[in-house]
């Protein structure tokens, strides 16, 4: 059984009249990469900066290791490496100095060899010397995780980890998430916007809208390949839909809108499907498959708008 | 974990450009002055003592006299210091106001660093800055003057008297003074240093305390009022001239001692004060 290395409960935070957490309550388990899911505003960057005590909650508790952080705040943040939002760093210094600086505060006696391992991992070595000022984005994000990585922390808190990255900067990051966890046995907590950054690492995931958990669920759970949910869409949704009902495919319940049928189906019949279709005659002008987790999220961005 | 802010601190201060305008603003002013007294310095001397001399016969050999490195330092620190704050507050404003606009301050303070000896590490920079820029000042404006115009006794024109500080006991003055500069300029930095604690750039901490400083000056200038006369007792600005005590004549030491009191008591009042709310403050920057 995984040991809980963090235990956030009935957090909330309230701005003024603003909530901008209300009772959120989670546990990361040692080794997971967790993924915290939502919208731009929806409370992520609050969660995670009450996690390193940057802003003091209105009520619930937040515990690593199982004590709580507040009252041993500076034991807890030496096992913590976090990189929040985008990286600002000191722009008339270069990428060493920057980390050497940060490296000092945390607590542990860091060598030269482990800066320069750690710039090596994240791929930043070679601009080692360059001032931040002349860095692109992406440059600071990679420099941003040296500096949480480089008193190898236990836990690895990455905000917006990809902002900025070019495609195989977000690759690079992927990987080096996957490597974290799953050769150093770190606890990874990734929190963002985008989807796809969450399915393709994420052991565990949350979803939070307006400072409210949605769901909370392994990635198995949720990206579960038997549940996924196709959208079709035709010029005779009638047709479809009588096609569907009378056909021996294990759809569930086929709900119309228009010209447009949802069906739950296993991932690995969809191709089979799309031929049964063509075959009977029925044009296809598109046909959308979406997973669980797809599902909540468009949800949710709906109920935003 | 104090001495590591500190230090980081240092290190940050010293290595961004325009810490280095100060130096520059106090190199300019003290070459300026230096070269006017060298070329123009007996006109100034003629003009300070223009109603002694209706009454005593003061020659040339008085005036080149009065021309020492230790006057034109005296006259320096008069212009400098009142100048300095704004230059001092430049970095004390920046402590943490320059952070949160940078960004940085969420990545320093997400480090197992407790919040008051962020501010305890970071007023300990702030402190050595001042103490350097003054130790550059007593360099360009006493150790420069006095090789390029010798030493001699102290002339201080009051309104009705000409206060002289004999040559032998100048150097020990000025060294009491630079001590009690250095506790004004430490008083003005930790109120920028405070204000700092709530901005989110810097301009407005370094306004708010040259704004403070300036209504504070003009109360204590204004002080025929009544009012202004009873406010000007506790205000720091009145206090900062102290150091001016140690070029009369004879010291008023008790004075002296109470102006120091009350400018310990700012300073520990400011840097207190900026623990307190640094300590409760959420950092969303």
């Amino acid at each position: 059984m995984s040991t809980p290395i963090i235990e956030v409960k009935n957090l909330t935070k309230q701005f003024k009249d603003v909530v901008a957490v209300n009772n959120l309550s989670f546990t990361v388990n040692q080794g997971d990469v967790y993924g915290f899911l939502g919208q731009n505003g929806a409370g992520k960057s609050t969660s995670i900066r009450m996690m390193l005590s940057l802003i003091f909650p209105t009520s619930g508790t937040i515990n690593y290791f199982g004590k709580p952080l507040h009252g041993n705040r500076s034991s807890v943040l030496s096992k913590i490496g976090a990189v929040i939002e985008k990286p600002d760093l000191y722009k008339y210094l270069n990428g060493q100095e920057n980390i050497t600086l940060f490296a000092k505060l945390t607590g542990k006696k860091i060598t030269r060899k482990q800066i320069d391992d750690t710039l090596e991992l994240t791929g930043i070595k070679h601009a080692a010397h360059r001032k931040i000022k002349t860095y692109s984005q992406g440059m600071k994000q990679r420099l941003g995780i040296a500096i949480a990585l480089v008193h190898n922390p236990e836990i690895v808190i990455l905000d917006e980890p990809t902002n900025g990255l070019d495609p195989q900067g977000i690759v690079d990051v992927r990987n080096l998430i996957t490597k974290l966890s799953k050769e150093q046995g770190k606890t990874v907590i990734i929190s963002t916007h985008l989807l796809n950054e969450i399915e393709q690492v994420a052991t565990k995931i949350l979803i939070i809208n307006k400072g409210e958990k949605v769901v909370e669920g392994t990635a198995e759970e949720l990206l579960n390949p038997n549940q996924t949910q196709l959208e079709i869409e035709t010029t005779d949704g009638n047709k479809l839909l009588q096609f569907l009902q009378h056909s021996e495919w294990n759809i569930g319940e086929p709900k119309a809108m228009g010209n447009s049928i949802n069906v739950t189906i296993k991932k690995e019949a969809i191709p089979i499907l799309n031929q049964a279709l063509v075959q009977n005659n029925i044009p296809v002008f598109k046909i959308t498959p979406r997973n669980h987790l797809e599902n909540y999220f468009i949800n949710i961005t709906k109920t935003a708008v | 974990m104090i001495w590591k802010v500190f230090t980081i601190e240092l290190y940050k201060i010293f290595r961004k450009p325009r810490t280095y305008i100060s130096f520059a603003v106090v190199l300019v002013i003290s070459i300026l002055i230096q070269i006017a007294f060298k070329s123009n310095g007996k006109e100034y001397a003629q003009l300070v003592t223009a109603q002694i001399s209706e009454i005593f016969d003061i020659n040339d050999d008085v005036f080149a006299a009065m021309l020492n490195g230790y006057l034109i330092c005296y006259i320096l620190l008069q212009s400098l210091l009142i100048n300095i704050p704004l230059l001092i507050a430049l970095v004390g404003a920046d402590m943490f106001a320059g952070e949160a606009n940078m960004g940085t301050l969420r990545l320093l303070q997400s480090k197992p660093v407790s919040r008051v000896q962020m501010v305890l590490g970071k007023f300990a920079a702030t402190f050595f800055y001042t103490m350097v820029l003054l130790i550059f000042l007593a360099i360009t404006a006493l150790l420069v003057s006095v090789i390029i115009f010798g030493t001699g006794d102290v002339f201080s024109a009051k309104s009705s008297t000409l206060e002289i500080v004999r040559e032998e006991f100048v150097l020990r003055r000025y060294i009491y003074a630079f001590c009690f500069a250095a506790l004004a300029m430490t008083t003005v930095a930790a109120l920028a240093f405070f204000l700092s604690v709530f901005g989110e750039n810097s301009i407005g901490p370094m306004v708010a305390c040259m704004g403070i400083v300036i209504v504070c000056t003009i109360i204590g200038t204004l002080d025929d009022i009544p009012l202004f006369a009873f406010l000007k007792q506790g205000l720091f600005t009145s206090h900062m001239i102290g150091w001016k005590g140690f070029f009369d004549e004879v010291v008023p030491w008790t004075a002296i001692t109470k102006s120091a009191i009350i400018l310990f008591a700012h300073i520990f009042l400011f840097v207190g004060g900026a623990a307190v709310v640094y300590n409760k403050k959420d950092i969303l920057s």
